[in-house]
């Protein structure tokens, strides 16, 4: 099993995208689940939706969790807090940049590697090139 | 004499009528220095309030504070919904169980809302948030709370409030979406202490008919 893949964000194609973009990388071998957009389809974030995703990704390997932006954060928190203990100590949420660090994510837990392993290659995204610095 | 259960859905109720008042001024607020919408969300928030409280005609304090929590979180979109969420969730646990409370019951359940957004937020005073209204509330209202009937120690709470309010103009926000702003943030009074003063001005408006 691979670890899993949680993508938080205020908007609904948000989150869709970055896990469609993922999904390239890890070919249906790892589960990505998505918690974009408000109960109601507007920008915002949902506790049920998050914590519907979580419960969706959640295997014995781990969650990683990555969001866009900080009240992300605080929904995602929320919703841990909401798990078993068990359940909670096997989720990190990442604080990598939401694209690079969800395609890395998915790269790294396709290749079978643990949570910690793959928050640690999401983390790498802060470092990835784009261009020239302007 | 002490806060009764149906002076708090007084409270909740005038709160909801405030946020609705004010809903376009706090979305201007929030368009300024933010993503323009703490306005609609406070509003949709205390609108699902009032219908949730409507069923709760007996509920002790501590259930309707912690209903008002639950129904926010899921109501309320915006880091506004995690925050003023947890906040009423705490002050629901700080009075479980009551019908009534005195002085020192209302001071100590603000402080526990406020340790709820503290613990949820992650910010402190000065970084242009709800915590800038909130903090200096609670620190006055401690500071009268043993010797003040409550309209009064609400009033002391309001006024300190509104001023921690006004002190957020001058601040750059190092918090939320606002902080995305920097510099620019400056200038303009934060949405999220508005809102607070606004909520915490309907408490003391509530009492004072007393």
């Amino acid at each position: 099993m691979a670890v899993g893949i949680v993508i938080v964000s205020h908007s609904a194609r948000l989150a869709e995208g970055v896990a469609e973009l993922a999904e390239q990388m890890s070919i249906g071998e790892v589960t990505i689940a998505v918690a974009g957009g408000t109960d109601d389809g507007s920008v915002g974030t949902s506790l049920d939706k998050v914590i519907a995703a979580l419960q969706k990704a959640a295997n014995p390997e781990g969650t990683l969790v990555l969001l866009d932006l900080g009240s992300a954060v605080m929904v995602t928190e929320m919703a841990l807090e909401q798990l078993d203990p068990s359940e909670r100590q096997n989720v990190i949420i990442s604080t990598a940049p939401l694209v690079e660090g969800a395609v890395l994510a998915a790269v790294e837990a396709s290749a079978g590697s643990t949570l910690a392993e793959v928050a640690e290659a999401a983390n790498n995204g802060h470092e990835m090139p784009k261009g020239k610095p302007a | 004499m002490p806060v009764t259960h149906e002076d708090i859905q007084h409270w909740l109720l005038r709160s909801a009528q405030v946020l609705h008042e004010n809903s376009a001024y706090l979305t201007q607020l929030d368009s300024a220095i933010g993503d323009a919408d703490h306005g609609s969300n406070m509003d949709r928030g205390f609108t699902a309030v009032k219908a949730k409280i409507a069923n709760l005609g007996d509920a002790d304090i501590g259930t309707l504070l912690k209903t008002v929590g639950t129904t926010l979180v899921s109501t309320v979109g915006g880091a506004s919904g995690p925050l003023y969420g947890t906040a009423f969730l705490r002050a629901g646990m700080a009075s479980s169980g009551k019908q009534s409370l005195e002085a020192t019951d209302v001071v100590a359940l603000f402080d526990a809302a406020l340790e709820g957004v503290r613990a949820r937020g992650k910010a402190q005073a000065g970084e242009k948030t709800m915590l800038d209204a909130l903090i200096p509330a609670i620190e006055a209202g401690k500071q009268v709370a043993e010797q003040s009937p409550i309209p009064q120690l609400l009033q002391t709470m309001a006024a300190a409030a509104e001023e921690g309010m006004k002190s957020t103009i001058e601040m750059v926000a190092t918090k939320g979406r606002a902080s995305y702003l920097g510099e620019r943030s400056k200038g303009h009074q934060d949405p999220g202490a508005t809102s607070c003063w606004l909520i915490l001005q309907a408490f003391s408006d509530t009492m004072e008919a007393h």
